[in-house]
């Protein structure tokens, strides 16, 4: 679904780069959290992916288009498949919570009918109906975080790009909103999410990509915050993660930048249980 | 991309810009004002050029006695030589096209006439004037043909062509209209640099909204367009008001005006505000366009 293969980033010559031969493949229906210290290049990793910024070496290829050969105006369809979420929110403040999730779908030429009915659907899905007319200012910030999840899902993207959603949100509402991240991604959709937080990583056990300076240093499936670091493995789980952490998973902690191929770490994943019809999904 | 979108953003995207959107309006007004009176001036002279060419003679002056004319030697012209230059210019149709003679009292009565508001008037004197011939030509650029046949002809005090006077005259109002014109074109160039800077700050009070639209995969022109769409508005309002304005000069100041305090020429209509319209509004749109192109491409990243 996403590969980058010794991908190199500088952004201005000179300067250290903020991905550094970076080769990492990530399967469709996968949920993959990029870990990494502040400036470890975890941002540029998901802005190379959406063509944000383009690759200085190496290949990516993000649902079968090579991002490097990839026309400026084939650009937005890209796009379209992929959902992005920011620690921001990047809210329209003078639109309503509708009208924000509307806005994705009509900037792309959706009629009216799709619209109306597809904004209450993923409203649904993130748990916000009934807060249909609310401006931005009046919800909460994992409220907030949850319209903007809706805006990146309602066009029914392949994947689901997210550069730090919990950052700006308590603990409790940090799990709320990785739960609903991981309910998406049980529905078919490719997570990846570049994260701080210690606890969300040991709560949900997913594959994790350990970033820093730029150089990928481990990458373990059904990983937590800790492990991924290489040095300390503890045997119980981080103190304050109250879920069955089912660490019957291997966890491998690898020094090496390189990594192949690997497989998903689960089978096909379930459908969402809002019984929310898949067919609809974008496929080109 | 839907229409009532479309319109609805466009709307809000004015009213939030305001006092941006009034300048350019103001400045696009002005500047398009300010050509169309260029041009109109322009055409004012072709009018009349039009009206004069037409109706251009050449003078063929005769003696009287006392004449200041060195050609005459102080000897008015005799029947005979006058007899003889009427006959020969009947024989010079065409280019001569009519012959007319005016007499010194004649000569002197129109002179009245025409001057009767100003002190000229009271101080002529019939014997300043001469009898003369008037022709006029089927072509007034054939002037020549006449003033070698006459010119120290016995009897001819002097030939005098009134295209020359007329050619000074509108090489004068044509300096004119093309200062005006250069002029406009300096307000244009402010109307331009305005747009740019509206566009800019526009995108920037803005990026918000377009850093969304790209990230959910938009178009470039779904991005673009409201910015273009709200330039070409603001400056077709601006030249449509320009136009205006000129349809109201012409019509109160031109034809309501001068037309009837100088009934001996032609002036320009409200014909002539429709015909220089569309290449305005045209001009104006195709300025507007590029001019947001231009910006969007340097400040607004797709
Ligand atoms: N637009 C840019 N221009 C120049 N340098 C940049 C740019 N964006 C990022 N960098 C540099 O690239 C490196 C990686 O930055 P990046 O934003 O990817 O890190 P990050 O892991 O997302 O950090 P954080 O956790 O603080 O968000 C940093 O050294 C940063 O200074
Ligand atoms: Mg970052």
């Amino acid at each position: 679904m996403i590969s980058f293969d010794t991908v190199t980033k500088t952004y201005a010559k000179g300067t250290r780069p903020a991905l550094d031969a970076v080769t990492l493949e990530v399967e469709r229906g996968e949920f993959v959290f990029v870990v990494g210290q502040s400036g470890s290049g975890k941002s540029t990793l998901l802005r190379l992916a959406i063509r944000e910024e383009r690759a200085t070496s190496g290949q990516v290829h993000v649902s079968g288009r090579d991002l490097r050969t990839l026309p400026d105006r084939k650009v937005p369809h890209l796009r379209r498949e992929i959902g992005t979420v920011f620690q921001d929110f990047r809210l329209l403040p003078a639109k309503t919570v509708f009208e924000n999730v509307a806005f994705a779908l009509q900037v792309i030429g959706k009629s009216r009918a799709v619209i109306r009915q597809t904004v209450p659907e993923t409203l649904r899905i993130v748990g916000l109906d009934g807060k249909e007319k609310r401006l931005p200012h009046q919800l909460s910030g994992g409220e907030q975080q949850r319209v903007a999840i809706a805006r990146a899902i309602v066009n029914k993207p392949t994947i689901l790009l997210a550069d730090e959603p919990t950052g700006n949100l308590d603990p409790d509402t940090s799990r709320g909103i990785v739960a609903l991240l991981e309910r998406i991604n049980r529905s078919g959709t490719t997570v990846v999410m570049a994260t701080h937080d210690a606890g969300i990583v040991d709560n949900f056990r997913k594959r994790v990509v350990r970033l820093a300076e730029g150089k990928v240093v481990s990458d373990v499936g059904g990983g937590d915050y800790g492990a991924s670091v290489g040095s300390v493995v503890p045997d119980t789980g981080m103190p304050g993660s109250g879920m069955p952490s089912g660490s019957d998973t291997p966890t491998r902690t690898m020094k090496l930048p390189r990594l192949g191929r690997r497989a998903p770490d689960q089978e096909a994943p379930p459908p969402v249980s809002e019984g929310t019809d898949e067919a609809g999904r974008h496929t080109e | 991309m839907k229409l009532s979108f479309v319109l609805g953003e466009l709307a809000a995207g004015l009213r939030r810009n305001l006092s941006m959107a009034v300048s350019v309006v103001l400045v696009t007004m002005i500047s398009m004002y300010l050509l169309g009176l260029g041009l109109l001036a322009a055409r004012q002279v072709d009018t009349m050029k039009d009206y004069w060419y037409d109706r251009v003679q050449v003078s063929i002056f005769l003696c009287v006695e006392g004449s200041q004319y060195p050609a005459c030697g102080g000897k008015a012209t005799t029947a005979d030589q006058r007899e003889q230059i009427r006959k020969q210019l009947e024989q010079m149709k065409p280019p001569v096209k009519d012959v007319y003679y005016e007499s010194q009292a004649e000569a002197f009565k129109r002179f009245k006439e025409q001057f009767k508001n100003s002190p000229l008037a009271e101080q002529a004197t019939e014997r300043a004037f001469a009898d003369s011939f008037r022709v006029s030509l089927t072509d007034a650029g054939r002037y020549d043909v006449i003033t070698s046949s006459f010119d120290g002809a016995p009897g001819v005090g002097r030939v005098q062509d009134q295209k020359l006077l007329l050619d000074k005259f509108f090489t004068f109002m044509n300096v004119v209209s093309w200062a005006a014109i250069a002029l406009s074109g300096l307000m244009v160039l402010c109307a331009v640099l305005l747009m740019a800077t509206t566009i800019r700050q526009t995108a920037f009070s803005r990026r918000r909204e377009t850093t969304i639209m790209r990230l959910v995969g938009a178009s470039n022109a779904t991005i673009q367009t409201p910015f273009v769409m709200e330039t070409v508005v603001a400056s077709l309002l601006g030249s449509g008001l320009a136009m205006g304005l000129l349809y109201a000069t012409v019509r109160y100041g031109v034809e309501g005006y001068l037309s009837r305090a100088l009934l001996d020429t032609a002036f320009i209509g409200l014909s002539d505000v429709l015909a220089i319209t569309p290449w305005i509004l045209g001009g104006v749109t195709a300025l507007a366009v590029l001019t947001s192109w231009f910006t969007l491409r340097r400040y607004l990243r797709v």
